[in-house]
């Protein structure tokens, strides 16, 4: 059935799948065998028939979080193999295929860890973390209409491009679930760093930034260490120069805003 | 809470203390460092009591004495605190967790390098600090008035440096010293947001050169007090010979 | 029930400005006396949720989705269009009315279509300031390109993501209002049904997804913004999720479906790898414009290479059959998106596609690549080739690209008035769930202009006009319509569970889009719409005989929500064999068979079938009605589309 490759063969895997019931039950990990699986399929679409003949022993399919399938809505979020989305640079669990694994291969599959993640169910965890993150500032204050012509204020283009590079973030939890600390400062700081290179995120950059670590903080994500396992594996390539970049405009805020709170 | 407060026990707060105090200190080691140096000079400890009595009685660096255990203090706390704020975090662990796959292991594992030299410390500032500072030394004694009023520093180093164990914990203190800075030195600047596409490869590469300098250099001493000289800190073999008067005087 | 369409008199360009004169306003400290709700938070629901609660409104704001930031507006890459004239050439709001009037072969409404266009260029003002990153030339000034094979530049676009960044400006709207207590958001939460009080919409019904309760909620005005239904053909460049279920339910509750055959099939999709294949990924368009498309000349060496026993790079330039270039010599291989779509799909009927299933052709680029060099076709599209390489495994700098349509998007939707309100007072319905802008096909880079044109600068006037003729009285869930309907999705949920049958819904839904692609898809004729039907009618009873759903209705229970989706694309899906059947033309995206002219292009009926086909729900299982709301086009020429 191969597409690209008519010589592809199909494998058969060990999948050791974590399985809890729901937040409140403890849950364990469970293993199960797939069989004639193709390498051009998705690592998604080899949890489709693992989830198919589930469903054919008429047991309860494993619960996964995922939408667009092509990398960009940030809705899938496997730890497999002891990686954030598996083993391949820069791609997301849609993403991933099966040609980078092998027959005969065992595979883990572990929700994001975090106390600010607390699992929905077997491999689905709650984000919401990252919402209020973005609604405690991650925003600029302007309302619909009245706003100046969209070529009134010149935006350099490097600097267009560097806000752009942060505003690429998928707010996935990949950087979170990597890093040792469950740090969320990489996905803080691509929404801090974007709006704070633009001329229009300028007016609220002090209070933006204290508002947003503090929810960060409250949130109960990690502090960061600079250990970079987020940024390497950041599915869109979120640098850690914008980590550097919240620090200091951080420092700063707190520096010199008048906020006395 | 006050600002201050909230600001240096929020996360990037802490982690702010940590940079400041971690660079300040490593102004200390260069400190040190040079002040040692004078170990290596064949005068029988003269030059190095000199520095050490220099070092105990003039009010200028006993203020600055306590910065450092400020710094120090604050390096240690602080290091605990979010040690725990981190692992409270994380929550539930990974049944798999290949981090090694995309980190560095010094960057992973600060806590433990970090512990490794406080436990030197602690021995390291019993054996000559504590000593120097409040007793416990013999005075060099000799002909030379300008030295013989001091404490002899240099022989308790000397002979201690020939403890198979304590050249060992030295060493191995060291070599966890220069992991500590690899990561440290450059995780400091990223910390105080001083990150640029143009400075951070030389930040970088200065860290690296730093830690590797300031370990070796510390771990240079124990090894060649035990492997080259006496217990007197003669060099075994062609010592010069005003080594050997100075050392006769004793 | 007559259709009104509530144009408002005047010409063209004036309609919309005296509208909103025209229109009721809500007094500001009444605003804060009016709930709406918002179902979906894409561009279209995002926008309007945050601007109705800047307003002073009172928002609910509903998805399924764990953050609203997932919506699928946030994959359009290619950009958003605006008649900012920026380039200095030519480019002018009428120009872009008609463009698109003419783009969607003149099935669209002319007063719309030509709104869209003004409030276009206050849509990319209102992102800027948002935040939203687009691309700048090197004076700092905005970048634009042409896209789709429009005659100006007027697309804006942020690299290939601009539907992500213009949703993450409109999510970061709505999150301030959440922020301020203004926007109630409820995330994992699926809406079931509508509610209906004294024949207006009064509220929905939602289940949440995390615990499966069911929950009634009231507001004095209702706004789905749930995206399109391409869906219905199981494979589609859609998002998994998206689904008709929320449209639905609305229509049977009276809302009329609009244009539903009206499906738009892009040329330029990664093609189908085997049975397991969960959904196709769209490549630009952009592509098409380096890439040269071919198939093998002969049917006999498409299979030697099917097979493997040739490989592509041993066809010789004599062997090659550029079809696009032959038959389209002007436009060659940037013909419009139906066109370029049909011819790959007569070639692959033919016996002459590539790749393992045959159903592919090669979009080639070792002429541009050896014109220009590898690195500058990096440049150009290097994320793209990156993307294609990680999807099959095969690098496109070495061998040619195989590419095959896909869905991509749907025109039709409820039918709206010019206040884009539904046939059901107070129920309205923005972005891709209308049917109102682009006629029988979409432009390129449009869909992300509608969305936002729709929630931004449409949505905050129009249904201040119906709030201010309703009482300013608080409204709760205690009428007992809330309770019925709350019934009626437990029971259709307890009775899915119920069946315990061997099938599962992915099954059926596979089951259903093949029928669809076959017979409903690219080409379309009687006697297959026909059989369609009937195999659809089959497929739906054994669905609900047969379906095999495990679990409880009181969990996180994806084969549950996934199998109330299947559920009504089985309705919808022969709803839309019927619009198809009833339309006896060729228009757009749909082309019947029956009439194209002797070089095969679409023929359109102007004289019969310029109209909008509005459907009526009858009753479980009965025929939909007809409505026919009459299009006249007095600013634009009717002319027949010319590649050659």
């Amino acid at each position: 059935m191969a597409g690209s490759n008519p010589n592809a063969k199909p494998m058969n895997l060990t999948l050791n799948v974590w399985r809890q019931p729901n937040r409140n039950t403890e849950g364990r990990i469970v293993e199960y065998k797939v069989k004639d699986i193709s390498p051009e399929m998705s690592f998604l679409e080899m949890l489709d028939v693992l989830n198919e003949d589930l469903l054919h022993a008429g047991e309860d399919p494993v619960a996964f979080d995922h939408d667009c399938r092509e990398g960009i809505c940030g809705s899938c979020d496997l730890f497999i193999n002891g990686r954030s989305h598996g083993p391949e640079k820069g791609t997301t669990t849609c993403q991933l295929h099966m040609r980078k694994f092998s027959d005969g291969d065992t595979i883990t599959i572990e929700p994001w860890r975090a106390n600010a993640f607390p699992v929905n169910k077997d491999l689905s965890v709650d984000r919401s973390a990252f919402d209020r993150i973005i609604q405690a500032g991650g925003y600029i204050s302007v309302n619909t209409g009245g706003v100046p012509d969209g070529n009134e204020i010149p935006v350099p283009k490097e600097i267009a491009d560097r806000a752009f590079e942060a505003a690429t973030c998928i707010a996935c939890g990949a950087c979170v679930a990597a890093c040792k600390n469950a740090s969320a400062m990489l996905f803080v700081s691509a929404k801090v760093s974007q709006l704070a290179l633009l001329p229009q995120g300028h007016a609220e950059r002090k209070t933006r930034v204290e508002n947003m670590v503090a929810q960060m903080d409250k949130e109960g994500f990690g502090a960061c260490t600079n250990i970079g396992s987020c940024a390497a594996e950041c599915p869109v390539g979120i640098s850690l120069e914008n980590i550097a970049m919240l620090n200091r405009e951080f420092i700063v805020a707190k520096a010199t805003s008048n906020n006395l709170a | 809470m006050s600002w201050i407060t909230k600001t240096l026990t929020s996360s990037i707060g802490r982690k702010l203390i940590m940079s400041l105090t971690g660079l300040f200190l490593c102004t200390f080691l260069v400190v040190h460092l040079v002040g040692n140096l004078q170990l290596f000079k064949h005068d029988g400890g003269a030059a190095f009591n000199a520095y050490s009595h220099f070092m105990g009685t003039n009010p200028v660096i006993r203020t600055i004495e306590w910065g450092l255990v400020l710094g120090f203090g604050f390096h240690i706390y602080e290091a605990f605190a979010l040690t725990r704020r981190n692992k409270a975090a994380r929550g539930h662990g990974y049944a798999q967790w290949k981090a090694e796959q995309n980190s560095e292991w010094t960057s992973r594992n600060m806590g433990i390098l970090g512990s490794i030299i406080l436990i030197f410390l602690i021995v390291h500032l019993y054996n000559f600090f504590w000593r120097a500072r409040f007793g416990g030394l013999e005075k060099m004694g000799g002909d030379n008035p300008e030295y013989r009023d001091y404490d002899n520093l240099y022989m308790a180093v000397v002979s201690s440096f020939h403890i198979w164990w304590y050249v060992l914990l030295y060493v191995a203190a060291q070599i966890s010293l220069g992991y500590h800075l690899w990561h440290g030195f450059r995780s400091g600047f990223q910390t105080l947001g001083l990150n640029h596409r143009k400075y951070m490869p030389l930040i970088k590469y200065a860290g690296y050169v730093f830690a590797v300098v300031v370990s070796a250099g510390f771990a240079a001493m124990p090894l060649y007090f035990f492997l080259f000289t006496n217990d007197l800190g003669e060099l075994a073999l062609n010592a010069p010979t005003f080594v050997h008067t100075v050392a006769s005087a004793f | 029930m007559l259709l009104d369409s509530k144009i408002p008199e005047g010409p063209l360009a004036e309609k919309w400005d005296k509208h909103k004169f025209n229109v009721k306003l809500v007094n500001p400290a009444n605003k804060r006396k009016y709930d709406v709700i918002v179902v979906g938070t894409g561009l279209a629901g995002s926008s309007a949720a945050a601007s109705l609660a800047e307003l002073g409104y009172n928002v609910k704001a509903f998805t399924y989705h764990d953050s609203p930031r997932r919506a699928h507006s946030i994959a359009a890459q290619g950009g958003i269009n605006a008649a900012k004239n920026y380039q200095n050439d030519g480019d002018s709001v009428f120009r872009l009315f008609y463009d698109t009037i003419k783009g969607g072969d003149y099935r669209a409404r002319e007063a719309n279509v030509y709104r869209l266009a003004q409030v276009s260029v206050n849509i990319i003002d209102q992102c800027v300031a948002q935040g939203v990153p687009f691309a700048r030339e090197y004076g700092g000034l905005l970048a634009n390109r042409s896209f789709g094979g429009a005659q100006v530049s007027r697309t804006f676009y942020a690299r290939g993501q601009t539907g992500q960044q213009l949703l993450l400006g409109a999510y970061s709207a709505l999150s301030r209002q959440v922020a301020y207590g203004k926007v109630k958001l409820y995330t994992r939460s699926e809406m079931l049904d509508l509610v209906m009080v004294d024949g207006v919409a009064r509220g929905i019904v939602t289940r949440n997804v995390l615990t499966g309760e069911i929950e009634n909620h009231a507001a004095h005005a209702v706004v789905l913004a749930t995206g399109g239904y391409g869906n219905v053909f199981y494979l589609s460049t859609n998002a998994k999720l998206c689904n008709v279920t929320a449209a639905w339910r609305a229509h049977k509750k009276g809302a009329y479906f609009a244009n539903p055959c009206f499906t738009q099939i892009h040329p330029t999709c990664i093609p189908v790898s085997g049975d397991y294949q969960s959904k196709l990924t769209l490549m630009s368009e952009s592509l098409r414009n380096d890439g040269r498309v071919w198939v093998p000349k002969t049917v006999e060496m498409a299979q030697r290479l099917r097979k493997g026993e040739i490989r592509v790079q041993d066809i010789q330039e004599d062997d090659r059959d550029y079809f696009l270039e032959r038959k389209y010599p002007a436009f060659g291989n940037l013909v419009p998106r139906d066109v370029a779509s049909r011819n790959a799909k007569m070639m692959c009927d033919e016996g002459r596609g590539v790749g393992s299933t045959g159903l592919a052709v090669y979009l080639d680029f070792a002429e541009i690549i050896q014109r220009t060099g590898a690195e500058a076709v990096s440049q150009k599209y290097g994320n793209l080739f990156a993307m294609y390489e990680k999807i099959t495994g095969e690098d496109p700098y070495k061998l040619p690209m195989r590419i095959y349509p896909a869905v991509h998007y749907t025109m039709g939707g409820l039918w709206v008035d010019y206040n884009l309100q539904t046939t059901i007072p107070g129920l309205y319905a923005t972005g891709e769930c209308n049917f109102s802008d682009h006629g029988a096909n979409r432009l390129g880079a449009s869909a992300l202009m509608q969305g936002l044109a729709d929630g931004y600068f449409v949505i905050p006037y129009t249904i201040g006009d119906y709030l201010a003729q309703t009482a300013p009285k608080p409204v709760d869930t205690q009428h007992p319509a809330f309770a019925e309907a709350k019934a009626g999705v437990q029971a259709r949920t307890e009775q899915l569970l119920a069946i315990k049958g061997t099938r599962t819904p992915d099954q059926f839904h596979k089951a259903l889009g093949h029928i669809m692609w076959e017979y409903c898809g690219m080409a379309r004729n009687a006697e297959g719409l026909r059989h369609a039907k009937t195999e659809i009618q089959r497929l739906r009873k054994e669905f609900w005989s047969d379906v095999r759903v495990v679990g409880t209705g009181e969990e996180l229970n994806q084969t549950l929500e996934k199998a109330g989706r299947v559920a009504d694309f089985l309705e919808l899906g022969e709803l839309m064999v019927d619009d198809a059947l009833a339309r006896n033309e060729s228009c757009g995206g749909h082309f019947r068979e029956e009439y194209q002219t002797p070089e095969g292009e679409a023929l359109r009926d102007d004289e019969n079938f310029a109209y909008v086909a509005a459907w009526e729900y009858q009753g479980d299982n009965q025929p939909e009605k007809l409505n026919k709301e009459e299009l006249t086009f007095e600013n634009v020429k009717l002319t027949q589309r010319s590649y050659k």
